[in-house]
């Protein structure tokens, strides 16, 4: 039985600056982009005012459903962070649904994951900042009480950290999970298999047969759309909180 | 030996780490259990009452993500073994 469970691979490295790893995540990560990227201008190609196409019309209820999602949480001023959610979202969903396929998902990497969330802990301080000015910005942490400040900078700060962890603990622990389970039942059809003289039957991992299938459903497709949904409304919910007095 | 006494201890502390599950899954079954009776209550409203409890679900797990990701640094990423 040998199971490994590692960081992700270092593929190549760019040598400038003794040698710059670029990771296995790195090179998912351009895949999908590349991929959502044709995606988008393969449906957005030869659009027409009435549409005449099945494409446009799935387009358009894609677009809608979007809009709608962004609108119901954070209110009608806010219908242009749209195009922002949506890329996250879709971004996050087709990187973790990339472990069907048999890629390490880059979302299984706490550096993605991060990133993310670093982008909206920035969003919302801009967002407080644009909000309260420069003094009030400032000032709104000493609320209610002065001596409670170290309290809310360390509550602002934990805001990513926890995002980030959620994000990356679920579709990391899900990919472990699954790796050694799937070792287990190569070490478990060995066992069984193992009595049989035939040294070829006594090497077919016939329990690592379809019974993942069953794991991935829940790890892979529950778990990947659960935590884009989560990611997308958290992020909704504290940039329009940040936006208010 | 002092390299097999820390791998040791880092494999109890892992196993520790994961009693942080009890919380999650008692706050979960809580919320799951008060949603089936809104739903109950209510059947038309089911479609807010779900994606609400998934909602409360999934930030009432990262108490239970911590202590996960504390076991996987000590399983697989162990900073303690580099301090010998």
């Amino acid at each position: 039985m040998n199971v490994e469970v590692n960081g992700p691979r270092i593929m190549f490295r760019i040598p400038i600056l003794d040698g710059i790893p670029v990771t296995e995540t790195v090179v998912n990560m351009w895949i999908i982009m590349a991929a959502i990227v044709l995606a988008c201008i393969w449906l957005t190609h030869g659009l027409k005012v009435k549409p005449t196409s099945k494409k446009q019309i799935v387009v358009e209820t894609l677009v809608g459903m979007a809009v709608g999602f962004v609108e119901s949480t954070m209110g009608k001023k806010f219908r242009h962070w749209t195009p922002y959610i949506t890329a996250l979202f879709s971004l996050s969903i087709i990187s973790s649904l990339s472990s069907l396929v048999g890629m390490r998902p880059p979302t299984a990497d706490l550096s993605v994951t991060l990133a993310w969330a670093l982008l909206t802990f920035v969003l919302i301080q801009g967002m407080k900042f644009k909000t309260n000015g420069f003094l009030g910005y400032f000032k709104s942490f000493t609320e209610p009480v002065v001596f409670i400040t170290p309290i809310n900078i360390v509550g602002e700060i934990a805001t990513p950290i926890s995002m980030s962890f959620r994000h990356f603990g679920n579709i990391g622990a899900g990919m472990v999970i699954t790796s050694l389970v799937y070792g287990a039942l190569g070490a478990l059809s060995s066992l069984v298999l193992g009595a049989i003289p035939n040294s070829f039957i006594a090497s077919i991992p016939i329990f690592q047969l379809g019974l993942p299938a069953f794991l991935s459903i829940y790890f892979d497709l529950l778990t990947s759309f659960l935590q884009a949904y989560i990611f997308c409304m958290l992020t909704m919910v504290y940039v329009s909180n940040a936006s208010e007095e | 030996m002092e390299r097999a006494l820390i791998l040791a201890a880092s494999a109890i502390g892992a196993g520790l780490a994961m009693i942080a599950g009890i919380g999650p899954g008692i706050g979960q079954g809580y919320a799951a259990g008060k949603a089936a009776e809104a739903v109950g209550r209510q059947p038309e409203a089911k479609g807010t009452v779900t994606s609400t409890m998934l909602f409360g679900c999934a930030v009432a797990e990262s108490t239970g993500i911590y202590g996960l990701v504390i076991a996987l640094i000590l399983l697989f990423a162990n900073p303690l073994i580099k301090l010998l």
